[in-house]
């Protein structure tokens, strides 16, 4: 069975912590992890993934622009991502959703959410 | 003589060829008759069997049916234990869900609160599970000296805390410093109160004593009430804050350092 590659980006070590741990209960899923936008870039060029899941308020680089420097380079702009937003308004999730991710997210995370969402974008 | 001998004697042949021929006609006729009476035999045994086959065909094809009815409702029994079942286990995979996201958010609340010496990231960590797990969007930390005054405790813009003295005037923030005591708004609480009172007061313990208090004053947007989640994160909260804060600031005030003979020692 093919290993699937996630890339977590989050700042907040709780909310990293709850994402990484509702996406371990999915089998035969290898999850990287990065604190900011930049870091999740970095990873992104060094290896492939299947699935981004980034949170939209970060320093140094938010969601939104790595959904959308994602979205623009062609070597990752079909990877599914999927954003995580603070506000259950619609402004931030309606930017995301716009400049190219798949799914979005709110908080306070559920768990079974996570991994609903997750599948969902692998196709498992 | 012998003429008359020989007349005589074909007379008696002939005699009795015609006694052996009429007998054969008489048994032949027999065999007729019997043969007749056997055809009126088949034919009344034929048209008796062809009526009365329909009859056993459809008590067969009766029975089978029976049966047949009988299995259906077997079936249909199965069906309706196992959809049942299948019921049974979708809520039970619900409820482990739910169980399995409450245990996830207190490991978590419990791992990150006890991570660190740092008070400034201690009270991060809390603004993050309050903010993150819980959906609180703005909450205060006060804190309760010695003498009874009371502190509330921020971090400013350059991130380094700050602690200044403050008067509190919310009953029920009151309330949870002399009663310890966890108040959750209701739904019905909450539509009453004002944008600046408390919608939740969780009181920190150790010891049993309070040594400051949570108070939640405003929800996030999409976040009309407190789930069950909430209040086992409140009252995991209660008391693992309270610890994780006096831990790091005894520890500041030992200069950084732990002294495990002495710590050890001093109450032996």
């Amino acid at each position: 069975m093919s290993e699937y590659r996630v890339l977590v980006v989050e700042d907040s070590p709780t909310m990293r912590q709850l994402i990484v741990f509702a996406l371990k209960r999915i089998r035969n899923l290898h999850i990287e992890e990065a604190g900011d936008g930049v870091g999740g870039l970095k990873k992104l060029s060094a290896q492939k993934f299947d699935l981004v899941v980034t949170d939209i308020n970060m320093p140094i680089m938010d969601g939104l622009k790595l959904v959308s420097l994602i979205r623009n380079d062609p070597q990752y702009k079909d990877v599914p991502v999927v954003v995580i937003t603070t506000e259950g308004a619609t402004e931030d999730r309606d930017r995301a959703l716009a400049l190219g991710a798949n799914e979005y997210i709110t908080k306070p995370i559920q768990t079974a959410r996570i991994m609903e969402v997750a599948k969902k974008m692998l196709g498992i | 003589m012998t003429d008359n001998n020989d007349a005589g004697g074909m007379h008696s042949r002939a005699e009795e060829f015609l006694q052996v021929f009429k007998k054969g006609a008489e048994f032949t006729q027999g065999l007729l008759k019997e043969n007749e009476r056997l055809r009126f035999r088949v034919i009344e045994l034929e048209q008796h069997h062809r009526a009365e086959t329909p009859l056993v065909e459809l008590q067969l094809l009766k029975d089978r049916l029976q049966r047949v009815e009988a299995e259906k409702q077997e079936i249909l029994d199965k069906i309706c234990s196992v959809e049942q079942e299948n019921l049974s286990f979708t809520n039970r995979y619900a409820e482990i869900e739910a169980e399995n996201n409450l245990l996830a958010n207190l490991y978590i609340t419990t791992y990150q609160l006890h991570s660190t010496f740092e008070v400034v990231e201690i009270l991060r960590i809390i603004e993050e599970i309050l903010l993150n797990l819980v959906g609180a969007e703005e909450f205060s930390l006060l804190l309760r000296e010695e003498n009874g005054q009371l502190l509330q405790s921020t971090i400013n813009e350059s991130g380094l805390p700050q602690i200044a003295e403050v008067e509190i005037n919310d009953t029920r923030i009151l309330a949870g410093f002399s009663e310890g005591r966890n108040w959750l708004a209701s739904p019905a609480e909450m539509k009453q109160l004002g944008a600046n009172e408390a919608k939740a007061v969780i009181p920190l313990l150790v010891d049993g004593d309070v040594i400051g208090v949570l108070a939640v004053q405003r929800l996030l947007a999409q976040k009309c009430g407190f789930s069950e989640i909430d209040e086992e994160i409140f009252n995991l909260l209660g008391i693992h804050a309270a610890m994780a804060i006096c831990t790091a600031i005894l520890r500041h005030g030992n200069e950084g350092h732990v002294n495990f003979r002495q710590g050890f020692l001093s109450r032996a």
